[in-house]
Parts: structure tokens; C-alpha cells; sequence
């Protein structure tokens, strides 16, 4: 009896444990993202959005940071997507087993832990000084590129992985070729999962800062960039400018930003979310 | 009736029986041989799969492989569309050959032997895809835009897999949503719509209930005036029922091989009669 009621006991205070582990970083998470709304709601409004920065805090807006960061998201998309699935293409389905092989493998797993302000170095000496693009939205977002390539690689491998081996035995039975079966069943069939994880590391990338600052990112920029070869700021950037300024006017920029810096991230799992759960009712082997 | 006297008959015996097997393998050799395998030897790294099996099989026949699993049947069955050749490790020794044309040559196009010799899986495997999309594909890798010669070469198909009155009305449906029965059969219309003239089947009803297992039964007996077809089965009843020929395979070697009826009324060797009559394996 008083055994198992020891052990009763000790499944309920387990139980409580796990509750509050789960509940401090929902909690802590609340509180900030409750303070930054408070403090910065009451500033976002037209002009915010749609002003240049200023040196008064009531005139300053976000405007060219935003399209910053807009710019830098679909070129750092258009550059990493291509080049991450097919490498992941072509280590899932290409590569045989070698040590080459291998080697790769442990290589990408490691980029992926390698610290972001690395890839911004990278990026000053080859995209900045070596093929001379300055310190421009196309120079920022190769860099990003580099950062979030190897989280699109492990995503997408994953997602070609789940394919059923006998989808692609059918397809090669019946003639087809490798990259006629890669094209017409493999990539069709992981193609949620794929764009999932493009997602993801594209939001990763908008929150980047360090490797942008190192690439020459300004904080203060007194247009939105036009062509890939403009100079650019972006929000994080911005943020972090505001941020360490004394006048209150500015914190409270600092919170609005950051407030759409969070709509734009949340919005973006949100439809990363979307694609995988329409994708895992569209397959179901 | 005296011992001589006995041994007498029983010589005789044994003459026409050996004389019957001859005449057998002469109507072996008097159909055109469709696929025609010597000296296979098969390794898997350091294992061997397959120790020097020879066969010929004629065509417009059905050839039924059994033996217990692991036996190579199925590895065997793999050679004659080069399946194998994505199996780490995998390497062999001898010839195949089609039409008298050996497949394991260096500069043959796989895909051309694969529209030539289709295969029907274990596994009902369809693509989600819609079941004429199912159908078509096989059409569409090779290139061929027509959609009128792509329609009817679909309705064509599934009317031979026997499942044209079953989904002509929703062919936009997912194949995926049809039962199991109905999707190995799609599989087979699949496979007809590239106009192989050799179908190999690996274990095709083992996933499927009594019904949908007698109506692809009827499927393969039907299409054996137009198909020469190989088929892998653990069932005995089956093998009998819609082989013209059978191979035991044990411990990758062929034991014995012949026409289902020889087999299956009298086999040669002690471990053909032990497995058939389910005494192992």
C-alpha cells in the first residue's frame, strides 16, 4: 500500500515539475513580448511604417529597414533555396557512401554550429572585397545564404528521406530515369517538408545582426534600397541602434520594431506550419 | 508376379517418365525463349545471394519462383530489370539475356529495358497521384504529349488490369484512395501502359485478401496470351493454380525447375516435395 503510494506520489511531483519547466519560458516569453507590446504598440502607426529615420525619435519610422529586410529576405531566399536542395539532392541521392561522403556529411553538421559573426567575416573578405560588392543587400544576403544553407540542406535531406524507397523503385521500374523520379516523385512529394525548412531558416535569417554589422550594414540609411547593389539596414540592426540610444522616444521605436519584427517571424512559422500540416494530409502512404 | 518381373516395369516406368520430362523440355525449347539467364552467380558484399543458376523461360508463359524466404527468388527475379543495381554491395557473375540480347552490357539503356520489362511490387505502390496521372506516367517520361493517344492508352490499361468499370467515372480521384486490391491493380495497369512484353511480379497478392487475390489471379492468367510473366509467391496453391513452370530456389541455388504440374505431382528431389507439401520452409 504505502509503496505504491510512494510511488504515486513521486508521478504527481513529476508531473508538477514538468508543468512548471514547461510554463517558465512560456511565462518569461509572455512577459517580454507583453512589455514590448505595452511600451511599443501606441508607436506604430502610418508614418512609422513609412517614414525614414531621423534623428528625433517622433519623426523616426522604420520604413527603409523594413524594405531592408524585405530585400535581403527574397534575395537570400532566391540564393539559398536553389543551391541548399540540390545539394541535399545530391548527398541524398547522388552520393555513394565514401569517405568523401562522409566527410561532406560531418562538414554541413558542423557549419550549422558554426557562430553567425564567422560567416560575417567570410562574408566581408569574399562578397565585400574580393568580388567587390560593397556593402550592398546582394553582399548581405550571400552571407545569409552561407549561414542558412546548411539548415535547409538537413531539412530538406529529411524530407527526401521520408519519400517511401518504394515510390522511387516504382518510378525507376517503370523507366524512368534518376532525375526524372527525383523530379516527378521525390520533389513533389517532400516538397512541404522542403519549403518548411527553407521557411524556417529564412526567419532565422531575418533575425541575424552580427554578420550584417560586420559586412558594413549601416544603421542609418536615409533611403530603401532599389537595387541589389544599394546599400541597406535592416530591423535588427535598426533595433539594436535604437536600443543603445539614451532618449526614451527611441526605446520606444526600439519596442515597436521589434514588435514587427515578431509579426513578420511569427507569420512566417505560421505558413511554415501551414505547408506541413496540407502536405501530411496530401501524403499519407 | 516375380521380383524380375518387377523390376522390369519398374524400369519401364522409369523410362517413360524420364522420356516425358525430354518431351517437356523439348516444348520448352520449342516456344521462343523470352529471357534466358546462365552462370548467375549474385553477391551481396561477401554473401552470395545466388550460387550458378541457369533458366530459360519461354514466352506467353508464367513462371512461378517459389522456396523459403531468403532463398534469392527474389533477388533472382530483380536481375532480369537490373533492380538490383541500386543495392549496396551488389555484384554478379554470367549472363541474362532478352531476346537473346544480354542485358548486364555495358552500354545498354537501362530505362529502354525497363519499359520492356515492368515490374509489379510486393507492396500495392501507387504515386499520390490521381489514378489516370498513375497510369499516364510512364507515357509521360518518355515523352509523349498526345493526350488523345495518352487517354486511350490509359483506358486501354486499366481495362486490362480489370479495373476500367471500377473508376472510369472518378479517374481524377487519388489513386491512394482506392483499396488495396484496386491499387495493385492499378499498379499492374500501370505497368501495361508502357507495353512491356514482360512483367515480373514479386510476391503481388501477398498484401491483399482472398477476393482481390483471386482477381489478380485471373488478371495474370488472362494476360499470359500477350505476357511472358515471372512471378515471385510464398503460395503454393497459387504457384499451381496459374504457373505454366516452376523454380525452387533453396539457400540461393535452383533445385528444380519445370512444368508446374511435374513439380507439383512429382518432384525429382526430396526437398521440392518436403517444401510444396509444407513440410519446411
Amino acid at each position: 500500500m504505502s509503496k505504491s503510494n510512494k510511488a504515486r506520489g513521486k508521478d504527481k511531483a513529476f508531473a508538477v515539475w514538468g508543468i512548471s519547466c514547461t510554463m517558465i519560458g512560456l511565462i518569461l516569453l509572455a512577459i517580454f513580448v507583453g512589455n514590448i507590446v505595452y511600451d511599443g504598440i501606441t508607436r506604430i502607426d502610418w508614418s512609422f511604417l513609412t517614414s525614414l529615420p531621423s534623428r528625433k525619435p517622433e519623426k523616426a519610422g522604420s520604413y527603409t529597414a523594413m524594405m531592408g529586410t524585405v530585400w535581403i529576405l527574397v534575395c537570400t531566399a532566391i540564393t539559398a533555396f536553389p543551391i541548399g536542395v540540390a545539394a541535399a539532392i545530391y548527398l541524398e541521392e547522388y552520393a555513394k557512401k565514401s569517405r568523401l561522403a562522409n566527410l561532406l556529411e560531418i562538414n554541413i553538421s558542423n557549419l550549422a554550429g558554426v557562430p553567425s559573426i564567422i560567416y560575417g567575416l567570410l562574408g566581408l573578405e569574399v562578397f565585400v572585397r574580393i568580388m567587390d560588392l560593397g556593402a550592398s543587400v546582394l553582399a548581405g544576403s550571400f552571407t545569409l545564404a552561407l549561414l542558412i544553407l546548411p539548415i535547409i540542406i538537413v531539412a530538406t535531406r529529411e524530407s527526401i528521406r521520408a519519400v517511401p524507397s518504394s515510390i522511387k523503385e516504382a518510378s525507376l521500374a517503370m523507366g524512368a530515369t534518376k532525375w526524372q523520379t527525383i523530379w516527378n516523385q521525390t520533389l513533389p512529394a517532400s516538397f512541404g517538408g522542403i519549403l518548411t525548412g527553407v521557411i524556417i531558416a529564412l526567419s532565422r535569417a531575418v533575425g541575424e545582426t552580427a554578420p550584417l554589422i560586420v559586412i558594413g550594414a549601416l544603421a542609418y540609411v536615409p533611403f530603401a534600397p532599389e537595387t541589389p547593389m544599394d546599400e541597406f539596414s535592416v530591423l535588427p540592426i535598426q533595433i539594436f541602434n535604437w536600443a543603445s540610444r539614451p532618449q526614451h522616444g527611441f526605446a520606444q521605436n526600439a519596442a515597436a520594431a521589434i514588435i514587427i519584427l515578431l509579426v513578420i517571424t511569427f507569420v512566417m512559422n505560421g505558413i511554415a506550419v501551414y505547408f506541413r500540416n496540407r502536405w501530411q494530409k496530401k501524403m499519407k502512404w | 508376379m516375380a521380383k524380375e518381373d518387377e523390376m522390369v516395369v519398374a524400369e519401364v516406368v522409369n523410362k517413360i517418365q524420364e522420356s516425358m520430362i525430354t518431351l517437356v523440355e523439348d516444348v520448352v525449347e520449342a516456344k521462343e525463349t523470352k529471357l534466358e539467364a546462365s552462370n548467375i552467380e549474385v553477391f551481396y558484399g561477401h554473401f552470395q545471394a545466388i550460387k550458378n543458376i541457369q533458366m530459360k523461360m519461354p514466352s506467353n508463359s508464367v513462371t512461378a519462383f517459389i522456396g523459403p524466404s531468403g532463398c534469392g527468388k527474389s533477388t533472382f527475379l530483380r536481375l532480369f530489370n537490373r533492380m538490383n543495381d541500386y543495392v549496396d554491395g551488389f555484384s554478379m557473375k554470367g549472363e541474362i539475356k532478352l531476346n537473346g540480347e544480354k542485358i548486364y552490357r555495358n552500354k545498354i539503356n537501362v530505362e529502354e529495358l525497363r519499359k520492356e520489362v515492368g515490374m509489379v511490387f510486393q507492396k500495392p505502390n501507387p504515386f499520390p497521384k490521381s489514378i489516370f496521372e498513375n497510369v499516364a506516367y510512364g507515357l509521360k517520361i518518355q515523352g509523349i504529349k498526345d493526350k488523345k493517344l495518352i487517354a486511350a492508352r490509359v483506358e486501354t490499361a486499366l481495362k486490362q488490369a480489370d479495373l476500367w468499370e471500377e473508376v472510369k467515372d472518378d479517374l481524377k480521384k487519388s489513386a491512394l484512395a482506392l483499396s488495396g486490391g484496386q491499387q495493385q491493380r492499378l499498379c499492374i495497369a500501370r505497368t501495361l501502359a508502357v507495353e512491356p512484353s514482360v512483367i515480373l511480379m514479386d510476391e503481388p497478392t501477398s498484401a491483399l485478401d482472398p477476393i482481390s487475390t483471386a482477381k489478380i489471379e485471373e488478371l495474370i492468367f488472362q494476360l499470359k496470351e500477350k505476357y511472358t510473366i515471372v512471378i515471385v509467391t510464398h503460395n503454393m496453391q497459387q504457384a499451381s493454380r496459374i504457373s505454366d513452370y516452376t523454380a525452387f530456389f533453396y539457400m540461393g541455388e535452383l533445385i528444380e525447375h519445370g512444368k508446374t504440374k511435374e513439380i507439383f505431382t512429382n518432384p525429382k528431389h526430396e526437398r521440392t516435395e518436403n517444401y510444396i507439401s509444407g513440410r519446411f520452409g
